[in-house]
């Protein structure tokens, strides 16, 4: 009745899932769990396993920024090859290419504003095929990968019975 | 000085409190965060943004006022939609279906519509705690009949013929079953209706938790041939949208009961929260797919429960609806009430002795699954102590 997809909706909500508690939700074996997952770590279906971390609430200082780029394509290599030297900067969280008024969608996170800043016009801003930048500055994160930031109170008043 | 003592009403006074209070009451001391709750029946998750959605924009709107008696026209017109599309039953939205107060006021209603002052109402239990309550306040006389663990807890015919007599008014049918996760099939159905057939009994069909059925479709009732015109449906927005403080449900059932309910409903409530309404309209339109999603993770959640009790060796039969385990828990020595009161004081893990849903519960405990994997996955941990130490 569950088929392989639902290993992965259920690892994608908590990774630390382990085959057997996995194999017990779908009706299925624990052996079988375990080599799918080992298969789809092996294909990269999935990549890596990670944690939400809402940093704002520790002591560590952080700017994250959004920054649509306008690329002109080079030729036989499409966009692709200009996403890929943007990608390798360890700064870069994602890189999306979008439709609309600018191809590149890219996220940054950096300590500070200056370092942000310095990405664009240093790295950025520089590379052959880029046309233009627009930087925008994330002011609150309210909901990342599913996961509200804001966790709603405990209602007071429960029932006795039901 | 009053003497209140002397000026209640008797029926009332001879009413019980609801067995489970004292649980909640030790539960609320406990610092919150080290207890986990299994005990209350009702889903975690909060009902979906587009139907809370809908109950606000009513609001910005202003309709805040109340409801024709019955509910909104459009709502019981979806109502009628719906039952049509998820369960093959018709009925008329102008004079089959009330939307209520809950499944809650739906089930009163039904029995003061339906009970004379000495009428007997059988009742299965285990079972959810208010039908026998509710046929007493009618001065209704409530006949339980106990189900069993081998056969999962269904109603037979036997235990059914046995339990009728000349004052027979009402059988009460509360499957998917609220504590024992208990289902009738449609044969299982067919056997009570062979005994039905040829007598005036009504059925009081409680089926708020339609669906929440795991490898099989709900059957009604009134699905059966000629068993439409005794039956009294009962559903509702709680459990199937994760709506329980919406307080919506409904009834559906032959047109002259239910214009006598209509007329309790009428002087008792006048009609169901408006806002509710709207936002139950916005359930019945969009909602199959998040009745299907929570479907699933409560699945999910009862075969890995069920895979913790089977490992810890405690006995319980594969519940195959509502969001309920009933393991018995004969082999420790101690009563469901013990073991429920040692395992909250000891471990800070609540559930229900199964006592407090009738006679028949003892020796079972009540788990609610629909909780998150890791509290049911600390919950078993715990299990796993405390059990090693008895
Ligand atoms: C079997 C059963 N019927 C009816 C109800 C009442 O639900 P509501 O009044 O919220 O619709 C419950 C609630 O726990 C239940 O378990």
């Amino acid at each position: 009745m569950y088929d392989t997809n639902d290993i992965l909706r259920l690892l994608e909500k908590d990774g630390r899932l382990t085959p057997q508690q996995i194999a017990a939700m779908l009706a299925m074996e624990p052996e079988q769990v375990k080599a799918f997952i080992e298969k789809s770590e092996a294909d990269g279906v999935i990549l890596k396993y990670t944690t939400l971390i809402d940093w704002d609430k520790t002591t560590e200082e952080s700017v994250k920024a959004l920054i649509e780029v306008k690329i002109a394509p080079q030729r036989g290599e499409g966009f692709d090859r200009i996403a890929q030297r943007i990608y390798q900067y360890e700064e870069v969280d994602s890189v999306y290419l979008m439709s609309g008024n600018f191809d590149l969608a890219v996220y940054i996170t950096a300590k500070t504003i200056k370092d942000v800043a310095e990405f664009v016009y240093a790295r950025l801003a520089p590379l052959e095929g880029v046309t233009a930048t627009a930087t925008h500055f994330i002011l609150k994160k309210y909901k990342e990968m599913g996961c509200a930031y804001v966790v709603p109170s405990e209602q007071e008043e429960r029932i006795n019975f039901a | 000085m009053m003497d209140y003592e002397r000026l209640l009403s008797d029926n009332v006074k001879s009413l019980k409190p609801s067995g489970i209070r004292k649980f909640f009451d030790i539960l609320e001391e406990m610092k919150s965060g080290e207890a986990i709750s299994l005990g209350i029946g009702e889903p975690d998750f909060v009902t979906p943004w587009h139907i809370r959605d809908a109950g606000i924009y009513s609001l910005e709107k202003g309709y805040t006022k109340y409801t024709g008696n019955a509910g909104l026209m459009r709502l019981r017109q979806e109502i009628a939609l719906y039952l049509k599309r998820r369960f093959g039953l018709e009925y008329h939205y102008k004079d089959q279906i009330i939307v209520t107060v809950g499944g809650s006021e739906a089930i009163d209603l039904a029995v003061r519509a339906l009970v004379n002052p000495g009428d007997e109402v059988i009742i299965p239990v285990p079972s959810f705690v208010c039908y026998g309550p509710v046929t007493a306040l009618a001065c209704g006389k409530p006949v339980y009949v106990e189900t069993k663990v081998e056969n999962e807890f269904r109603l037979t015919a036997e235990e059914l013929r046995a339990a009728i007599t000349p004052r027979t008014k009402l059988l009460v049918l509360p499957y998917p079953n609220n504590p024992t996760g208990g289902i009738m099939e449609r044969a299982d159905l067919e056997a009570l209706a062979d005994v039905l057939r040829g007598t005036d009994i009504m059925v009081l069909s409680d089926e708020i938790y339609a669906e929440l059925t795991y490898g099989q479709h709900h059957v009604s009732m009134a699905n059966l041939p000629d068993m439409k015109e005794r039956t009294i449906v009962v559903n509702g927005f709680s459990k199937s949208y994760a709506m329980t403080g919406w307080r919506m449900g409904y009834v559906c059932g032959p047109a002259p009961v239910i214009s006598q309910m209509l007329k309790i409903h009428q002087y008792a409530i006048m009609s169901a929260p408006t806002t509710s309404q709207y936002a139950a309209i916005e359930a019945m339109r969009e909602g199959d797919g998040d009745i299907e999603s929570m479907r699933r993770d409560y699945d999910f959640r009862r075969r890995f429960m069920l895979d913790g009790l089977k490992a810890l060796e405690l006995d319980c039969f594969e519940p195959k609806g509502a969001f309920y385990m009933f393991p018995c828990i004969r082999k420790t020595g101690l009563s469901s009430e013990e073991f429920c009161e040692r395992f909250l004081l000891e471990e800070k893990v609540a559930v229900i002795p199964g006592g407090a849903f009738g006679s028949g519960g003892e020796g079972f405990v009540r788990m609610c699954y629909a909780s998150s994997i890791d509290n049911i996955s600390e919950a078993l941990n715990r299990l796993e102590r405390f059990l090693k130490r008895l």
